[in-house]
């Protein structure tokens, strides 16, 4: 394995999970104003010395409101990757191990899930569970976890008939150990490559269900939110909707950037 | 292509759409409220409730339910709507159309940029349009549609450029320049994405394929470069163009969701999300299976495709 950040993907990559990371742990730290606080005398301005990415209809400092919605609009694409590669990870080793007809049922039923748009499927469980962050990030899982499922079982089944697991049971070890200790170390990088690459759909996702009012509830400062509220007075004052953009996009081609270099690094194809 | 094979890959396609019937109904059966409550309100007294639940067969078992549910459906009785009192067959239908208007539109598009910029960056492979290709790529990857669509509005239709409408919707046969008018900025939209995956996998495939020995056995034979790339590299590399366009189908039918209803184009995702606001639940199922439906012909059509062009295709 090569180091990721040789290649361009992988330094821009590397160099934007670098910023993004910044902000969403330090974030509330860094902001030069209270996210909430109103300033009546410079509201709807575009950049400025004393606000450097503009003000909102109140007058509250867009890069203080940025800085503060970091934390919630990144970790919860990486709070929603977790929860669906953990479960369907779980579903498929269970499948790509077990084979003959436990493998059958569970990869039809996952066929007919995956035959759901994962915006749509998404959109279904929110309506089952109400809106809310918590919730919203549940259902980005949900979404996740059939594709996730699918990846693991060929990662698992290119892994199965190989000598050292063989070797393995001839042995005699138990299935436990052999799961654990020889199929799953070598079965993870493609998981952990399209994990990285699905927190930059994750990302926007949730973005996707701020913005429709089903995922983060006002007064968050998440990013598809800020879109949200900003788009009743985008032609007066663009910025306010221009500058969240960037930065859903920024966050999520980081991910994306560096999963392909690791994809490349790890030499693993994507399979489906 | 055999005809066994076609029959297997149709059988998957049925089982598939057995299953989505299945999910949907399910998530409908879990959803807190049932349909009596919906039309009553919170108001409606318990005693109301019990009388509408058995006018409306909702205290059947569940199986009943669910075979008295398929048995409409395939007589192409999807119920009636909740909210609009309508018959869905009709609201949906009428959506599904204004839907494949839009998309059909953003596919047709989307293949005609996206296939020759693949191409192009891979005979230019390492040049500075490869790189700009490239970057395109990885920026219309990463833009949700709603922050695209957000972002062409205020550039495109605001009042200092006012170059189109900010929304609606105009049919074709109705006024040809008022359709373009209103389907560019959602195409647009949505064909970000797409252009974005289609266009790097056409580039990746085309590299490996111009680097093959029987495309340096052309060149070497002193065939013309454009005859090389028409004649023997394009053919091997469609297939997977074909594959990652029928995937990106799905990305469509999610994408319409948020496009149309931020464009105020009257489809199947305007539709859905006013049910989902309203719990109209008739609604939310058949706009779910025709989603779902669509998207399982278009991988069904696609393999069969695939299978034509490369024969090579396993047919197992």
């Amino acid at each position: 394995m090569t180091s990721p950040f040789r290649s361009y993907p992988g330094m821009v990559g590397g160099l934007l999970l670098l910023i993004v990371g910044v902000a969403a742990l330090f974030g509330p730290w860094l902001a030069p104003y209270d996210p909430q606080q109103f300033h009546p005398q410079v509201r709807l301005q575009g950049p400025s010395a004393a606000h450097w990415l503009g003000t909102d209809q109140f007058g509250r400092d867009i890069l203080s409101r940025l800085l503060h919605g970091a934390p919630s609009t990144v970790f919860f694409g990486i709070g929603a990757t977790l929860l669906g590669v953990a479960a369907g990870t779980i579903i498929g080793v269970i499948a790509g191990v077990a084979g003959r007809w436990v493998d059958s049922v569970i990869m039809r039923i996952i066929d007919g899930f995956l035959a759901v748009p994962d915006l749509l499927f998404t959109l279904l469980i929110v309506t089952i569970l109400g809106g809310g962050m918590g919730h919203a990030m549940l259902a980005v899982a949900v979404a996740f976890t059939p594709g996730m499922a699918r990846i693991a079982r060929s990662a698992v089944l290119s892994i199965r008939t190989r000598e050292y697991v063989l070797a393995a049971v001839a042995r005699g070890e138990s299935s436990v150990y052999i799961v654990g200790r020889e199929v799953m170390p070598n079965a993870m990088g493609p998981i952990i490559v399209e994990a990285t690459i699905r927190v930059s759909f994750a990302i926007m996702i949730g973005a996707t269900l701020g913005f429709l009012g089903l995922g983060a509830q006002p007064p968050s400062t998440e990013w598809g939110l800020m879109v949200a509220e900003a788009r009743q007075f985008m032609f007066r004052n663009p910025w306010m909707v221009v500058v969240p953009g960037i930065a859903i996009a920024l966050a999520a081609m980081g991910f994306n950037l560096f999963g392909d270099a690791l994809r490349d690094s790890l030499d693993v194809r994507r399979s489906h | 292509m055999t005809l066994s094979y076609l029959i297997r890959r149709l059988g998957a396609v049925l089982l598939v759409l057995v299953i989505v019937t299945f999910a949907v109904f399910a998530v409908t059966m879990i959803l807190p409220g049932n349909a009596a409550v919906m039309i009553l309100g919170e108001y409606g007294s318990p005693d109301q409730v019990a009388a509408l639940e058995r006018q409306l067969g909702l205290d059947r078992p569940w199986y009943t339910q669910y075979f008295a549910w398929v048995a409409g459906m395939l007589q192409g009785d999807l119920g009636t709507s909740l909210r609009l009192g309508m018959p869905v067959s009709k609201v949906v239908g009428d959506a599904l159309w204004n839907s494949a208007v839009l998309a059909v539109t953003a596919l047709v598009g989307v293949t005609i940029i996206a296939i020759p910029l693949g191409i192009l960056a891979a005979v230019r492979r390492g040049t500075a349009s490869d790189l700009g290709i490239g970057v395109l790529a990885y920026v219309g990857t990463a833009m949700p549609e709603f922050v695209t669509a957000t972002v062409l509005l205020v550039l495109l239709a605001g009042p200092a450029t006012g170059l189109f409408p900010a929304g609606g919707y105009v049919a074709p046969w109705e006024s040809m320049s008022g359709y373009w008018a209103h389907v560019a900025l959602p195409a647009i939209t949505l064909g970000l994405v797409m252009t974005a995956h289609i266009s790097r996998q056409v580039r990746s495939e085309m590299s490996d394929v111009l680097s093959s020995d029987y495309i340096r056995a052309a060149r070497l034979k002193g065939l013309h470069e454009r005859r090389v790339i028409r004649r023997h590299a394009l053919p091997n590399s469609m297939a997977p163009a074909v594959a990652v366009i029928s995937l990106d189908v799905g990305y469509l039918l999610g994408g319409i969701i948020v496009v149309e209803e931020i464009f105020a184009w009257p489809g199947l995702g305007r539709t859905l999300i006013y049910a989902l606001e309203n719990r109209d639940l008739p609604v939310i199922q058949a706009v779910t299976l025709v989603l779902a439906m669509v998207y399982a012909l278009t991988n069904l059509i696609s393999d069969i495709v695939i299978a034509l062009l490369d024969p090579r295709v396993r047919y197992d």
